[in-house]
């Protein structure tokens, strides 16, 4: 039911109570809504989605941004708003949720492989507590999502995205994008 | 969704609130539990709001001005990241101190001698020397700050902390980086991170003593073959400084511009 709700573009979603009636859970009408700034991923699998409730005919959905400045929070919440509205939930509510802090150790298995196959290197384990400064430290090389080299480099610790990285493919000279430890 | 004129095509009269500005900005505490413990105050929510307020419109004004693109993405970014903690924490603010104010209120609304940010971070111009000085005292500062934090009696503090540490240690290190390449690099580059340095210092004493900062201050300038200023500091007015709401005649400047728009059109949505 997830994939096939994701397979939907946005919007077309429609006859509300069909949809409910099929059987469309709350939690997976929201788990199946994607990332507005990495869209091969749903909030489920990027562990921002962290808690449907469905009571009644009241919905009330937990995010937590991944970032403090994320300007995707606000896409989110209204894309979770429409994707639950148009399958006939009137009464829906975001909650943000700040703790535990987001780390992009809760991002799924399912989300690194689907963020390797669109190109872009999935996070290591996220540094466990205080980071102390280390000054001059060889960045451990990535997997480039492209080749497979690990022969590769960072270009720059800071991206597109807060979440993001730029690094490049020694090998196959292909620069890709690294979704960071957080 | 006819995109034949793209003006045409992001106003099109339809159910689709995807677009920045037709969203407006949600409350960033949405849904938090906002009870206030006893005996909590707004005042550490409202100074490390404003210097993270403050401090990102510094960045922001490197934007098109940064000697690279990538730096010029890693200042946004780090702007972008202040700028959220800024909007946690005055929306914060305004849940303790009872007023009903929001995060607007607090960054549009108010009047220089109202803002509690430290002076360091209201310095601007000279070149990347300098604002790496800035950034690098800032960070290094700011992550000491926070990390003690992370137990605080404000539950909700103690959450934005634990978030800002993350975001501020690669701040940190971005900056510190930067101090050792110039510093460790060229007899000109050298010469202008402690040019920059020299700058910053008197606005250092103003942020007070915490346990941390001189040591990893100490650890990057020796990796970095600069030297801590011997200069003087920048005193108080009258007793009171950038926390007490006395401010560097460059306050006034940054407040026109970051607080013109909302003061000619208050209350404005779109």
């Amino acid at each position: 039911m997830v994939s096939e709700l994701a397979s939907e573009p946005m919007g077309t979603v429609r006859c509300a109570e069909r949809q409910r009636s099929g059987g469309t859970s709350a939690h997976s009408v929201a788990a199946s809504v994607t990332d507005p700034e990495l869209p091969m991923l749903t909030l489920a699998d990027l562990g921002v989605l962290r808690d449907v409730d469905e009571t009644g005919g009241r919905v009330v959905v937990s995010i937590t941004p991944t970032y403090s400045g994320c300007p995707a929070m606000d896409t989110m919440r209204d894309d979770l708003v429409h994707a639950l509205t148009d399958a006939g939930y009137a009464d829906v509510e975001i909650r943000t949720v700040l703790h535990p802090a987001w780390t992009s150790d809760w991002i799924s298995e399912h989300g690194r492989r689907a963020l390797a196959a669109a190109g872009i290197a999935p996070p290591g384990p996220a540094p466990a507590g205080p980071v102390p400064l280390t000054l001059g430290r060889a960045r451990r090389g990535l997997t480039c999502p492209r080749c497979g080299s690990t022969d590769t480099e960072e270009l720059s610790r800071f991206g597109a995205t807060a979440c993001r990285a730029l690094w490049r493919c020694r090998s196959c000279a292909e620069p890709f994008e690294h979704v960071k430890e957080i | 969704m006819s995109f034949d004129n793209v003006y045409e095509a992001i106003t099109e009269e339809q159910d689709d609130s995807r677009w920045a500005f037709g969203t407006g900005f949600a409350d960033p505490l949405s849904g938090v539990d906002a009870t206030v413990p006893p005996g909590v105050t707004a005042d550490e929510c409202l100074a490390l709001g404003d210097d993270a307020l403050i401090m990102s419109h510094r960045l922001q004004e490197w934007v098109t001005r940064a000697p690279e693109l990538e730096d010029e993405v890693a200042l946004a970014n780090i702007g972008l990241d202040l700028l959220g903690q800024a909007r946690l924490l005055l929306t914060r603010a305004g849940q303790i101190d009872g007023s009903g104010r929001g995060e607007d209120d607090f960054a549009f609304h108010r009047d220089e001698h109202e803002f509690r940010n430290v002076r360091l971070v209201e310095l601007d111009g000279g070149h990347f020397g300098h604002l790496i000085a800035r950034l690098f005292v800032f960070s290094v500062w700011r992550l000491a700050v926070f990390g003690r934090l992370l137990d605080a009696p404000d539950p909700v503090l103690a959450a934005i902390a634990a978030k800002a540490v993350k975001e501020l240690a690669y701040h940190q290190e971005y900056a510190a980086g930067w101090v050792v390449r110039l510093g460790d690099g060229t007899e000109l580059s050298h010469r202008r991170m402690q040019e920059g340095l020299d700058a910053t210092w008197p606005y250092v004493p103003e942020l007070g003593q915490v346990p941390g900062f001189d040591e990893v201050v100490d650890q990057v300038l020796a990796a970095a073959t600069l030297h801590r200023p011997e200069v003087g500091t920048v005193g108080a007015v009258g007793g009171k400084a950038g926390r007490d709401g006395v401010h560097t005649e460059r306050m006034g400047f940054l407040l026109a511009d970051l607080q013109s728009v909302a003061r000619a059109h208050p209350g404005a949505t779109w």
